[in-house]
C-alpha cells in the first residue's frame, strides 16, 4: 500500500521532471516540442556512449551532457530549425518537431544499433527502510533533483530577469526587441534549458528503472510526461508538477491494483488516457486560428481533368504492374494502399486544418473489420471496413470537437497509442497475425490494378468534395472558426463529417493494406506509422491530392533507395529531414511543384504581353503586373474623398 | 539627459568620420523608401527630428506614419535611402540594440506584455537604459500610483488607460535620448490622455527627442515645435504647429494641391 505511494512519488518526478522541460520550451518559445522525448532518449544514450562506451568517469560524462551537449544541441535545433518558424502556421511547427523526432529516433537506432544491451551505470547503489518501504538511494535523488529542478524553474521564470524576458518574448517578440532585449536569443535560451531538461530526464528515467535502452520506449516514456504537460495547460509549472503527482499516482496503483490478466499493457496507456481525460475537461489556453496549409490559394482541378488523371493513373499503374519484378511490385502497390490512408489527411488536415495523428489506426480497424468481423475477401467486407471505422471516427470527432491544434494533435496521439497498446496488441485484436483477404483479384498484378482504381476513386471524390459546399466549408473551418459561428455555419457538422469521410477511407486503405500484405500484424498499425503517415504526406504537399500522390510514390521508392545508400534507416531520417525542412517550403513537393509551374505560366504571359505591347508601353504592362494593390486601393480611397 | 546615441555605434556605420554627432539631428530620414514584401509604403520620405525637438506626425490612415516610426525603431529595413541617429548610418541596426542605444518605440496599443504583471513589466523595461529595477518602479509608481496599486497584476487585466501609462512608464524609466510614440491616446478618456501628454510635455522639457504619431491633432500640436504631415507615404507639409494645424483639413480630407 505505502509501497506503491513511494513508487508513485519517483514516477510523478520523473514525468514532473519531462513536463517540466516541455512546458519552458513551450511557454519561452510558443513552439510545443513533439521531439522533447526523442532530444532526451538521445542524449540518454550519448551519455551511455560516453560513461560506458568510452568510460569515461560518470560524474563527467552526466556534467559533459546535461552543461555541454545537450545544450548545444538544444542550440543549435532552435537555430537550425525553430527560428524560422516563428510566426508560422502551427500544423508547419507540428511537422518540423514530429520530423525532428522521426529523425532522432532513427539517427539514434543507426548509431547505437540494437544488437547488444545497454544499461546506464549504476549510481547511487543501496538501498534504505523508510516508513517500514524499501527504497533505493537512486530513487531518493531523483526525489532531491526534481524538487531542485523545480524550485530551481519557479525561481527562474518569477524573479530573474532573464526568466521573465523569456516569458515576455512569447507574449510579444517585436515589444521584446523594442525593450531592449533580443528575442532571438532568448529564445535559443529556452532551447538551451529545454534540452537540458530533456537530457537530464531521459537520463534518471533510463538509470533508475535499469532496464535495456530502447530507443522507441525511452522516447515514449518522455511523452508520457505530456499528459502532466497538458494538466500545467502547456503553461503553469505548478500545476505541472501537480499533475505529474497524480499521474505518477495514477500509474503506480493501477499497475498495482488492476487485475494483470485484464488489462496487461496497461502501463503505459495510464499516461495516454490521463492525457485523453485532461485534455477533454480541462479548459483550454489561448486560441488562435491555426492554419495548416501553405496560405496560398491554389486551383483546384475541375471534375473532367480529375477524372482523366484518375484514369491515366491507373492505366500507369496497369504498365507498371507489367514491368515491376515481384519484389518491387509489393512495396509500390503499399505505397498506393498507403496513398490512399494518406488521402484521407488530405481530406481531414490538409483541407480542414484538424490535425490528426492516429490514421493508421483506422486503418487498423478496416483491416481488422475486413479480416475478422465481416467476410473476409467480401464487398460486404469492404463496405464494413469503410463503414466501422467511419462510426468509431464520427465518435472520436465527438468526443474531441473541443480540441483544436496541439491539443487534437494530442489527444489523437493519446488515443492511437491506446489503441495500439490495447487493442491492436491483444487477443482481442489481431492475436499475433490476422489473415486479411481480398475482393476480386486473385493475383498480384491484378489486385494492384483493382488498389490503383480505388486509389483513383478515392482521390476523384476528395477533389469532388473540395469543389462543393462540404469543401468550402472546410476551407472556412482551417481559416477561422470564430469566423464560421458568427456566420452562423456548424463548426460540429463540420468537423464530424470530416473525421467521418476520414476514418472511413483511412479504414478503406487499410483493409486494402491487409488485403495486399495478405496478413496483418500489431506492428503494422502503430502510432509511429501514423506520425510517418503524416510527415510523409507534410512531405508531398499536405492539401494536395498530388501531395498524396507524392508521397505514395516515395514510400513506393524506399527500398530502391535504402538499397543504394548504406547508412540503416536512411529514408526514415529523409522523411525527417524532409519534414523538417518545410519550415523553410511549407507547400512541400507538391507546392513547390505548383510554385514552379505558376512562375512558368506568369512568365509566359509576362513575355507574351510584352511582345503584344507597342514598345513604349511596355514597361507600364509589368508595372501593372507588379502594382501592389493596397497602393492600388489607397490611391482609390483617395479618388473617392475627392 | 541620456546616453546618447552616438555613444553605442554597435553595428552603425559613421558615414562621414568628421561629423560632429552632437551637430546632427537625433533621428533623419532621406530619402527613405520602405513596406511590406511588393508592397512600398514610403515613397522616399525625408524628415530630421532636431535634437531635444518634439515633431507631431500626422496625416489620413494608411498614409505610412506606423511604417515610418517601424522603419526608425529598426522592425523594417529600408529598401533604399537611409536612416541616420545623430549623424549614424544605422539602416542595419537590429531593434533591440536600437533600443539599448537609447531609441525608445512604444507602438500603437500593445505596448505591455499582457501575460507578465505589471512589475515584471517593468523588469522587462530594464534591459534598455541603466536604471536599477527598484528606480524604476519607484519612477513608474509616484508618476502614476495606479500602477503601484495593481503590481502584482497581470498587464493584460488592467484597463486601457492603465496599460498604456504603463507603456509610456518605459518612455523615462529607460532614458530614451529618442522616443517614437505612435498613437498613445487611442480610444482613452480625455483625462487619461492628458496625463500620458503632460508626460510628454515632461520628457521634451528633459531634452529628449521625440517624434509623435497622433490622430488628435490638436492634443498633439500643443506639445510639438515642428510639425509634418503625411500622405500616401510622403511627407506633404512641414513646419510650426499653427502653420500645419491650418494645412491639415485639406491633408485628411483632400483637396487641390
Amino acid at each position: 500500500m505505502l509501497s506503491y505511494f513511494v513508487v508513485g512519488i519517483i514516477y510523478g518526478c520523473l514525468y514532473a521532471l519531462t513536463a517540466s522541460g516541455l512546458v519552458v520550451t513551450y511557454t519561452t518559445s510558443g513552439i510545443f516540442n513533439f521531439a522533447h522525448g526523442a532530444i532526451g532518449m538521445f542524449m540518454a544514450f550519448t551519455y551511455w556512449q560516453l560513461a560506458v562506451g568510452w568510460h569515461v568517469p560518470w560524474p563527467i560524462a552526466l556534467a559533459l551532457v546535461l552543461f555541454v551537449l545537450a545544450p548545444l544541441m538544444g542550440a543549435a535545433i532552435e537555430r537550425a530549425l525553430i527560428r524560422q518558424l516563428y510566426g508560422a502556421p502551427l500544423g508547419v511547427t507540428l511537422v518540423v518537431t514530429l520530423g525532428l523526432l522521426l529523425f532522432l529516433l532513427y539517427a539514434a537506432d543507426g548509431i547505437w544499433k540494437p544488437t547488444i544491451t545497454r544499461y546506464l551505470p549504476d549510481i547511487f547503489p543501496g538501498q534504505f527502510h523508510i516508513f517500514g518501504v524499501v527504497a533505493t538511494w537512486y530513487e531518493l535523488m531523483v526525489v532531491i533533483v526534481s524538487i531542485g529542478v523545480a524550485v530551481g524553474l519557479r525561481v527562474f521564470f518569477k524573479r530573474t530577469r532573464a526568466g521573465i524576458t523569456m516569458r515576455a518574448v512569447v507574449d510579444d517578440r517585436d515589444l521584446t526587441a523594442r525593450a531592449g532585449a533580443s528575442p532571438a536569443r532568448t529564445a535559443q535560451l529556452s532551447w538551451i534549458l529545454g534540452a537540458s531538461l530533456a537530457a537530464l530526464a531521459g537520463i534518471l528515467i533510463a538509470g533508475g528503472r535499469l532496464q535495456q535502452l530502447d530507443q522507441f520506449n525511452l522516447t515514449l516514456l518522455v511523452i508520457s510526461g505530456y499528459a502532466a504537460a497538458v494538466v500545467g495547460r502547456l503553461k503553469s509549472l505548478p500545476l505541472t508538477v501537480a499533475g505529474a503527482m497524480v499521474l505518477g499516482m495514477l500509474v503506480s496503483y493501477g499497475v498495482g491494483y488492476l487485475p494483470i490478466n485484464l488489462l496487461s499493457n496497461l502501463e503505459p496507456v495510464i499516461p495516454m488516457a490521463m492525457l485523453f481525460v485532461a485534455l477533454l475537461v480541462l479548459p483550454q489556453g489561448r486560441l488562435r486560428t491555426a492554419r495548416f496549409g501553405t496560405g496560398k490559394a491554389r486551383r483546384t482541378v475541375g471534375l473532367p481533368q480529375s477524372l482523366a488523371l484518375g484514369v491515366l493513373f491507373v492505366g500507369g499503374a496497369w504498365v507498371v504492374a507489367e514491368l515491376l519484378s515481384a519484389g518491387n511490385l509489393l512495396t509500390f502497390g503499399q505505397g498506393i494502399v498507403l496513398g490512399i490512408v494518406m488521402l484521407s489527411l488530405v481530406l481531414l488536415t490538409g483541407y480542414g486544418g484538424q490535425v490528426s495523428l492516429c490514421q493508421m489506426t483506422f486503418a487498423g480497424l478496416g483491416a481488422f473489420c475486413m479480416g475478422k468481423i465481416l467476410g473476409s475477401g467480401s464487398i460486404v467486407g469492404l463496405a464494413a471496413a469503410f463503414a466501422i471505422p467511419a462510426v468509431v471516427g464520427a465518435v472520436l470527432a465527438l468526443v474531441v470537437l473541443r480540441l483544436r491544434d496541439i491539443y487534437l494533435a494530442l489527444a489523437t496521439l493519446a488515443f492511437a497509442y491506446a489503441m495500439d497498446n490495447m487493442f491492436f496488441n491483444r487477443e482481442l485484436g489481431f492475436g499475433g497475425i490476422l489473415h486479411v483477404g481480398r475482393v476480386a483479384a486473385h493475383s498480384q498484378r491484378g489486385f494492384l490494378i483493382e488498389v490503383a482504381a480505388l486509389f483513383a476513386v478515392a482521390a476523384v471524390s476528395v477533389l469532388a468534395l473540395k469543389r462543393g459546399q462540404f469543401g468550402r466549408r472546410l476551407a472556412a473551418l482551417n481559416d477561422s472558426e470564430v469566423a464560421c459561428v458568427s456566420i452562423g455555419m456548424s463548426t460540429t457538422t463540420t468537423k464530424v463529417i470530416a473525421f467521418t469521410l476520414a476514418a472511413g477511407i483511412a479504414g478503406l486503405g487499410g483493409a486494402l493494406y491487409g488485403g495486399w500484405q495478405g496478413q496483418v500484424g500489431p506492428n503494422d498499425f502503430q502510432m509511429l506509422t501514423s506520425l510517418i503517415l503524416l510527415l510523409l504526406i507534410a512531405l508531398g504537399g499536405l492539401g494536395t491530392v498530388a501531395g498524396a500522390f507524392a508521397a505514395a510514390l516515395f514510400y513506393a521508392l524506399q527500398p530502391v533507395i535504402q538499397q543504394h545508400v548504406h547508412i540503416s534507416n536512411f529514408t526514415g531520417l529523409l522523411v525527417g529531414l524532409g519534414a523538417v525542412s518545410l519550415g523553410r517550403n511549407p507547400g512541400g513537393v507538391a507546392g513547390q511543384l505548383a510554385d514552379l509551374s505558376e512562375r512558368i505560366r506568369t512568365g509566359w504571359a509576362e513575355r507574351r504581353a510584352k511582345a503584344v505591347a507597342p514598345a513604349g508601353q511596355g514597361p507600364s504592362v509589368a508595372g501593372v503586373g507588379g502594382m501592389p494593390e493596397a497602393v492600388g486601393e489607397e490611391a482609390e480611397l483617395v479618388r473617392a474623398g475627392r | 539627459m541620456s546616453a546618447p546615441v552616438a555613444e553605442a555605434p554597435a553595428g552603425g556605420v559613421a558615414l562621414d568620420p568628421g561629423v560632429d554627432p552632437a551637430a546632427e539631428p537625433a533621428l533623419e530620414l532621406y530619402h527613405l523608401r520602405a513596406g511590406y514584401g511588393r508592397v512600398e509604403v514610403l515613397h522616399g520620405v525625408d524628415l530630421a527630428l532636431p535634437r531635444g525637438g518634439v515633431l507631431a506626425l500626422m496625416g489620413p490612415n494608411g498614409a505610412g506614419k506606423t511604417t515610418l516610426l517601424n522603419v526608425a525603431a529598426g522592425f523594417i529595413r529600408p529598401t533604399a535611402g537611409c536612416v541616420h541617429m545623430a549623424g549614424l548610418h544605422v539602416n542595419d541596426v537590429a531593434p533591440e540594440v536600437r533600443a539599448e542605444a537609447g531609441v525608445c518605440s512604444i507602438p500603437e496599443g500593445r505596448g505591455t506584455f499582457p501575460n507578465l504583471t505589471v512589475n515584471e513589466n517593468l523588469r522587462v523595461y530594464t534591459h534598455a537604459g541603466n536604471q536599477p529595477y527598484r528606480q524604476v518602479q519607484e519612477r513608474a509608481f509616484s508618476r502614476f500610483p495606479r500602477l503601484g496599486e495593481r503590481r502584482n497584476q497581470l498587464a493584460g487585466t488592467l484597463s486601457g488607460g492603465e496599460r498604456q501609462m504603463l507603456a509610456m512608464c518605459r518612455g523615462f524609466a529607460t532614458d530614451p535620448a529618442i522616443l517614437l510614440l505612435d498613437e498613445i491616446s487611442m480610444g482613452l478618456a480625455p483625462l487619461i490622455v492628458r496625463a500620458l501628454y503632460d508626460v510628454v510635455a515632461q520628457l521634451a522639457e528633459e531634452g529628449v527627442s521625440i517624434l509623435v504619431v497622433e490622430q488628435f491633432a490638436a492634443t498633439a500640436l500643443a506639445v510639438a515645435d515642428q510639425a509634418a504631415v503625411m500622405r500616401l507615404g510622403r511627407i506633404e507639409a512641414f513646419g510650426p504647429p499653427d502653420e500645419i494645424a491650418e494645412s491639415l483639413t485639406q491633408a485628411y480630407l483632400g483637396g487641390q494641391q
